[in-house]
């Protein structure tokens, strides 16, 4: 029975191989190997060195485009989460209204991002929706500055990175036992001590990963800040882009480096974080 | 009962429930006394479960009251009622070990901590799982899952506790072992129980009283040997155990005896009601209470007579069981117990049975 069952495997390990050697031979040639061009070139442009690298400590353009972009994925995750969450519970619990829920969910997510940009910029320019409404209602004397600033980026990505939390989440909500809720009801937890002892905790692996993929999103976001952003407010992506523009290949790379580094670490440690862990693991029970 | 008291008294009284305006109870009215182990029975879509979710509050009713010790509790919602529940799959908190499980009740009521970890290990130890506490429910086998679930369930002292199919996932032997376990727990708690099953063995076993639930209402409430002695209508008769049904016409009455023709004979059995002569009737008799006339078995009791022909005949070790056919086309069975002295029939042989009066019901 073993033989047998170990001749059945030797071809068949090979056929997941085979289907995915198209997609494989494509991503190598067209994503993996400009990808690993480019980053070469932070340490070969304009000659053999690491001197882009070691310059970056004493950078300051470099740090405060850095921080900033971390600031602006920080604020952009937080915003998604808390505005996200109850949606996502709203469509687990919803029966007949799912739907509708959904659809409204996903038509932005089908949406190109640059339409929705300059939807932003026609509702938060100077004469824009929102001053022009708050005007007429007398609300205000003065338009005032939204469009350009760090707010009109963060409200902006938010809402484009929205679906990336609430999908997540509503799926992590929809795995759990709707008995569980019961149980806890029948011995005596309120509903708020429901949600925050067995709800919450159950749905963090959905919490985990949609905070990871929105952060991720936005540590590399670029439209969206270039277009209604700031001009002081330059995200790295921005940074990337400019550079890029004057043939600073080098240094363009090496930013390049920094912003996979950040993001493959971020990964790591999601996957390290004790809660966060057992949450994962709890999930493929 | 000398610790009567100790379980809550539950009363329902014309309860409904309908989705969308399909009835899935309609219309139950029970009486379920203090310290009673009374069992809801009945095929899936009977309505048990819906009844036993609006006694715990998970489910509002269409109408009709819900009583616990004569007080309504419709509007109260779950979390208040203080009622122990044990669900089908368990329930356990997957995030949570089995003693924060156990002590879950006791935090929602906010038991300081060390009283909670001692009331904890006694319901472990109730349960046979002590030491058990820093696992996981998905480090336990069902039945050990089982366990936990129901120490959850009672380690609050609540004076009711529900139960739906609780048996239900797990082998036989291990539900056989847990069923006399719960009789014992019953009867160590004193509290009242509200059993849901569709096993009828397991309701005939545990149960102090059995409610047996059909399309939404209440068929039969009974004492277990009641019900399965004295059913009283076709469907509890076929239910509940096995059971013979010959129709046949109503030719009198002698005292509370109806005599009744069946086949060219005249059968007698017992009857609550004083159906009219003339009126086409059903007559059930258990198959392990008939016999062959010329077998060792006789009675002095007034019995029933009937010729039959032998249609299958199978050897089933403790027993034997025969398919018959009367005259009349009506199949039946009977059971007997084997034994190296009794002869057995073949097929096709001739035969004449004969089974009491007082094991014939007219339903």
């Amino acid at each position: 029975m073993i033989m047998s069952g170990r001749d059945a495997r030797g071809p068949k390990s090979l056929m997941p191989l085979l289907l995915a050697a198209p997609l494989l031979a494509f991503m190598l040639a067209f994503y993996a190997l400009p990808v690993v061009t480019m980053l070469m070139r932070s340490v070969s442009d304009p000659v053999w060195s690491l001197s882009h690298y070691a310059a970056l400590p004493d950078d300051t353009v470099f740090q405060k485009v850095f921080w900033n972009t971390l600031y602006t994925s920080v604020i952009v995750t937080v915003g998604a989460l808390l505005l996200g969450y109850p949606v996502a519970l709203a469509l687990v619990r919803a029966r007949r209204w799912a739907p509708l829920i959904l659809i409204l969910i996903l038509l932005p997510f089908w949406t190109s991002v640059l339409v929705r940009s300059y939807a932003w910029m026609v509702l938060m320019g100077r004469h824009g929706l929102i001053n022009e409404t708050l005007l007429a209602a007398g609300l205000l004397e003065q338009p005032l500055r939204i469009l350009n600033t760090p707010l009109a980026t963060q409200i902006a990505m938010v809402h484009i990175l929205l679906p990336y939390m609430i999908l997540p989440i509503a799926n992590a909500l929809r795995q759990i036992d709707p008995s569980l809720a019961r149980a806890a009801s029948g011995l005596g937890a309120t509903p708020w001590r429901t949600f925050r002892q067995v709800i919450l905790p159950l749905s963090m692996p959905g919490v985990a990963a949609g905070v990871l993929l929105v952060f991720v999103l936005a540590l590399g976001f670029y439209i969206t800040p270039a277009m209604v952003g700031g001009p002081r407010e330059i995200t790295l992506s921005m940074l990337i882009a400019q550079q890029v523009d004057q043939l600073n290949w080098g240094y363009a790379a090496t930013l390049s480096a920094i912003l996979l580094a950040t993001a493959l670490t971020l990964i790591a440690a999601c996957y390290r974080l004790p809660g966060i862990g057992t949450a994962f693991r709890m999930n493929t029970r | 009962m000398a610790e009567a008291g100790r379980g809550a008294s539950v009363s329902l009284t014309d309860l409904e429930k309908s989705y969308d305006r399909v009835a899935a109870v309609a219309g139950v009215s029970l009486d379920i006394r203090s310290g009673e182990f009374l069992t809801l029975l009945g095929p899936s879509g009977s309505g048990k479960t819906t009844t036993l979710m609006m006694i715990a509050g998970f489910e509002t009713p269409t109408a009709g009251d819900i009583a616990i010790d004569a007080k309504s509790v419709v509007a109260m919602p779950p979390y208040r009622r203080n009622i122990g529940m044990v669900f089908q799959n368990y329930a356990l908190f997957p995030h949570l070990t089995v003693a924060e499980n156990i002590g879950f009740p006791l935090k929602q009521r906010g038991v300081a901590k060390a009283e909670r970890a001692k009331l904890v290990s006694e319901a472990l130890e109730l349960v046979h799982l002590p030491g058990y506490g820093e696992r996981y429910p998905r480090q336990l086998s069902g039945g050990q899952q089982q366990r936990v679930a129901l120490a959850r369930a009672i380690v609050f002292k609540p004076r009711l506790l529900l139960m739906d199919e609780p048996l239900g996932a797990l082998d036989k032997q291990l539900r056989e072992n847990l069923q006399l376990e719960m009789r014992r727990l019953h009867a160590d708690l004193g509290i009242t129980f509200i059993y849901v099953t569709h096993d009828q063995e397991e309701a005939l076993t545990m149960s102090d009283r059995i409610a047996v639930m059909n399309e939404g209402v209440v068929a039969q409430v009974g004492r277990p040997e009641d019900l399965y002695d004295r059913p009283s209508s076709r469907f509890v008769a076929g239910f509940i155990g096995e059971s013979n049904f010959l129709p046949a016409i109503v030719r009198g009455i002698e005292d509370d005896v109806v005599v009744a023709e069946c086949d060219g004979a005249l059968l007698r059995a017992l009857c609550p009601g004083r159906p009219a002569t003339g009126e086409k009737v059903m007559l059930t008799t258990r198959p392990e209470r008939l016999r062959f006339t010329d077998g060792a078995w006789s009675s002095n009791a007034p019995q029933n007579r009937l010729s039959v022909t032998v249609t299958e005949a199978v050897f089933a070790g403790e027993r034997c069981r025969y398919m018959l056919q009367a005259g009349d086309g009506t199949a039946m069975v009977l059971k007997e117990p084997s034994s190296a002295a009794i002869r057995r029939r073949a097929v096709g042989e001739q035969a004449e049975i004969a089974w009491s009066v007082a094991d014939t019901i007219l339903v």
